[in-house]
């Protein structure tokens, strides 16, 4: 039953860590949102085309929408981070229960967050072509598919020479492989442009940087959180 | 839990959880994470189980700022 209580704890980590993500994504992230509804419904007037029928208001969207979808997201990776704590915890690692937990959400931040980020970085409201929306959605599940495999492989690798070369050299190896790799490999992905020429510049680049932090927010307080959750677990004795 | 009556001291190495337990914990968590992604972030965009665009209008912020591909 241990496994059970990692991961039902990983969960509860990730909800936590969610909340306190929901609230920096409202404070710093929905004003560039509404700055960029702002802008695509000036755009709708200018052509003359009708305003959207809202279906749900913008309110609950902001509201009760976010904080759902927000934390259905903490807990779903807060449970796949459990899995991987669980099989890292002791074998691949000989770090305690509260540095591995950190230092691993620093690497799964990195991996499912921050490289997918860097091809296909998160975009506003008004940015984006309704008729590519097929392409851009396989070609960012597919990058994220592609940067686990790779670190997946980085970590295999780093295992298998382990032995020969020194924990140092072959982590070093490991993380210079998954950097080639996903560069290689992303480089293959189609490229998305779709930002409209006269979209301001700066509600773009403050949406994504809310956009990051509320993801930093999100994998800090989740290590830390399930550091803290997996030594109770993990090492009564020390807790 | 053999170790509750060894009373380990606080220099202890870390023990491993058995793959044998992680495993079915692990195919439990890998689907909810599917499910959960999918309708947080694909649902009623690209594909769509459930007709409408109520799943998507309210996951709409959240979708956006978490880095979906929106609309």
């Amino acid at each position: 039953m241990m496994m059970g209580r990692l991961l039902s704890r990983g969960m509860l980590a990730g909800v936590f860590a969610a909340l306190l993500a929901f609230v920096f994504a409202r404070v710093f992230g929905e004003p560039q949102v509404n700055l960029a509804i702002a802008y695509e419904a000036a755009q709708a007037a200018l052509a003359n085309e009708p305003p959207e029928p809202e279906l749900i208001s913008r309110g609950v969207q902001a509201g009760w929408g976010l904080l759902t979808a927000t934390v259905l997201y903490g807990a779903a990776y807060g449970g796949v981070f459990a899995i991987v704590f669980s099989c890292v915890y002791g074998r691949f690692s000989r770090l305690c229960a509260r540095p591995l937990a950190l230092w691993l959400a620093v690497i799964c931040c990195v991996v499912a967050v921050v490289v997918p980020g860097l091809k296909y970085p998160p975009n506003p409201p008004a940015v984006g072509d309704p008729e590519t929306i097929g392409v851009r959605t396989a070609a960012y599940f597919i990058m994220l598919g592609l940067s686990f495999c790779s670190a997946m492989i980085g970590v295999v690798i780093a295992r298998h020479f382990a032995p020969r070369l020194g924990y140092w050299n072959a982590n070093v190896l490991g993380v210079l492989l998954y950097g080639v790799l996903i560069a290689g490999l992303s480089a293959l992905l189609p490229d998305v442009s779709e930002v409209p020429a006269d979209f301001p510049a700066q509600v773009l680049w403050h949406f994504r940087e809310s956009a990051l932090g509320m993801q930093l927010v999100l994998w800090a307080a989740l290590g830390l959180v399930y550091g803290a959750l997996a030594e109770r677990v993990l090492e009564p004795a020390r807790a | 839990m053999a170790t509750a009556t060894l009373k380990p001291a606080v220099a202890v190495a870390p023990v491993p959880v058995p793959l044998k337990a992680v495993a079915p914990w692990a195919v439990f968590g890998a689907l909810l994470f599917v499910v959960v992604l999918y309708f947080v972030g694909a649902e009623q965009g690209a594909t769509a189980l459930v007709s409408g665009h109520e799943v998507h209008e309210f996951v709409h912020d959240g979708r956006h700022l978490l880095g979906f591909p929106c609309h």
